[in-house]
């Protein structure tokens, strides 16, 4: 697998123990599953909605269950992980907050990333425009997108407060590069957080 | 049935024991093979047939004279690929393709006919099984069945654990559902309700219940198929005639094509058998099977033993076993923590779907096995 991983799936990559278990929530064409796989020996397994991203990780030879995270996660037992993996996938849920609660059921640890609703550009073509904006990390109208919880770092780490989640570990990215923390509310387009309990 | 090939079979050397508490003494195995068999013996992969299926999975049939049955899932190259793999198909216990059923003759020289124990899957699988140690081949590298295929699947997985390290089960389901007994129920009167199946013993006659092993067949292909496929195929179009004929002939193109389905059966199967299996796929509930102290069983508890990897095909036009009865399955290997892989692959042609022109199933099959 020599593909170039998106940056906060390459700190993932480099921040999940050899030999460990993870479930990779919304793993798409299973890009970091197999990276896991086969650069940490990770008894990886994934869940994914979409039919043909599934197709093709079946045949790439991972265990990926068609399903949909608000329904699925629930069949899992506790503690079957060592990471429970979310990777821009906590604004598309039904009830982000219950996502978190069952990522940190079934997994020891969770991986989680997101798009920032709070990122300067964001609010300056709210600001300027008047318009929901249509950016790269957020590339489809309002009325289109599965992204029905918009989200920003401070949000996230208030929810985090609220149920009783520790935050050990955050990187936040613009441009696909990992920039400092230095108003990351502001300047970071997307985060990644890691979390346990 | 007219005259009768000739298989290849062996004899298991102990005594079935069924689930019915009896134990079935002498039993043949027919068997095709395909692909030449490792000398380690890692290569081997058991296919599990279907209903009505038999062991001629890609070799012609001997008694239609037809392509074997999934030709374009299993030769060389294809997703199952026979260069590579040893193919292992047996004909199970209660069919009629040269394994022992009820038109065998039982110890005192008669056929068995409704004196055969009744079957269940995992019965069919301890079948298997025996075949398994006559070839002495240890573990599978994959178990692989559709329909009825896939219970024999899942039940190897669930009773068999150390026997195969892959298991793949499409356009299937973990229990037979009210609708599934129903529909089978409807196939088996009709069979009981023609004169010429005398309780059971027409082989000596030579008369047999085609008429009512025909309307069987009618009946269970229409949960074959789609209504969509339906429509799509005939319509309302009327057969080799220009109007209605105001009478009870097959005037539309659908009834033509159910009774050829229903006659073309009755020449190839044995109504008896017919009974017997769908009898065993009824009693088909992999999570009661496994209770615990008159509890009601959990699915996941069939499961707790098994190391092998797992991957679940449905269909979404398939209303006879719907992608409910694969999650269902797919939860449970959850719940015990096997890796599985669950797909619901989109195509018109309901149930049958699985031994249709589907290329993605090609793939996800292809890409399982490697």
């Amino acid at each position: 697998m020599s593909r170039t991983l998106r940056p906060d799936l390459a700190v993932i990559l480099d921040h999940v123990e050899p030999n460990s278990r993870a479930l990779d929530v919304g793993c798409g064409d299973g890009v970091l599953m197999a990276a896991l796989r086969d650069q940490k020996q990770v008894d990886a397994r994934g869940i994914e909605i979409d039919g043909a991203c599934v197709e093709r990780c079946v045949a790439q030879g991972l265990s990926v269950v068609q399903g949909d995270a608000d329904r699925d996660l629930s069949f899992y037992p506790d503690g079957a992980f060592d990471y429970a993996i979310l990777s821009q996938t906590l604004q598309t849920a039904e009830r982000p907050d219950r996502i978190m609660q069952e990522l940190l059921r079934v997994g020891r640890r969770a991986f989680v990333s997101f798009p920032n609703f709070a990122y300067w550009r964001m609010r300056w073509a709210l600001l300027s425009r008047g318009r929901m904006p249509v950016t790269r990390h957020l590339p489809v109208t309002w009325y289109e997108t599965q992204n029905i919880h918009h989200v920003t770092v401070k949000d996230f780490e208030a929810l985090a407060d609220d149920l009783d989640i520790q935050i050990a570990n955050r990187w936040f990215f613009t441009n696909e590069r990992e920039i400092g923390e230095g108003g990351a509310n502001w300047r970071a387009e997307y985060a990644l957080f890691e979390v346990g309990r | 049935m007219t005259t009768k090939p000739v298989f290849d079979a062996i004899t298991l050397p102990h005594p079935l024991p069924l689930d019915s508490g009896e134990a079935l003494d002498g039993v043949s195995i027919a068997y095709e093979t395909y692909g030449e068999l490792a000398p380690d013996k890692s290569n081997a992969i058991l296919l599990c047939h279907a209903l009505t299926g038999d062991q001629y999975v890609a070799s012609e049939h001997p008694v239609t004279g037809k392509p074997g049955w999934w030709e374009r899932m299993v030769g060389p190259g294809k997703p199952i690929d026979t260069d590579r793999f040893h193919v292992i198909c047996a004909n199970v216990v209660g069919s009629c393709m040269g394994s022992t059923g009820p038109a065998s003759d039982a110890p005192d020289g008669k056929p068995y006919a409704m004196r055969f124990p009744v079957l269940t899957i995992r019965d069919m699988v301890r079948g298997l099984i025996g075949l398994l140690d006559v070839l002495e081949i240890e573990q599978l590298h994959t178990v692989v069945g559709g329909s009825m295929g896939g219970m024999q699947a899942l039940s190897l997985a669930a009773n068999f654990p150390e026997r195969a390290s892959r298991i793949l089960a499409i356009a299937t389901t973990a229990r037979h559902s009210a609708q599934n007994i129903a529909f089978h129920e409807v196939g088996r009167q009709a069979i009981m309700a023609d004169p010429n199946w005398a309780e059971g013993n027409y082989y000596a006659s030579g008369k047999t219940p085609d008429a009512g092993l025909a309307v069987a067949r009618m009946a269970a292909h229409i949960t074959y198929l789609s209504e969509a496929g339906l429509t799509d195929k005939f319509g309302r179009r009327l057969q080799d005639r220009a109007e209605k004929t105001f009478g009870f002939d097959a005037d539309f193109q659908v009834e033509s094509y159910l009774r050829y389905q229903g006659s073309g059966f009755t020449r190839r199967f044995d109504a008896n058998s017919y009974l017997y299996i769908t009898r065993a796929m009824d009693y088909f509930d992999l999570a009661e099977e496994h209770a615990k102290d008159g509890q009601e069983g959990l699915l996941a508890d069939a499961f707790a033993g098994t190391n092998a990897r797992f991957c679940v095909i449905s269909f979404d036009s398939d209303w006879l076993y719907p992608t409910a009865e694969s999650r269902h399955v797919v939860h449970a290997l959850n719940a015990a923590g096997a890796p599985v892989s669950f797909v619901e692959l989109s195509a018109p042609f309901g149930h049958d779907s699985f031994l249709l022109d589907v290329p993605e199933l090609d793939r996800v099959v292809k890409g399982f096995i490697e």
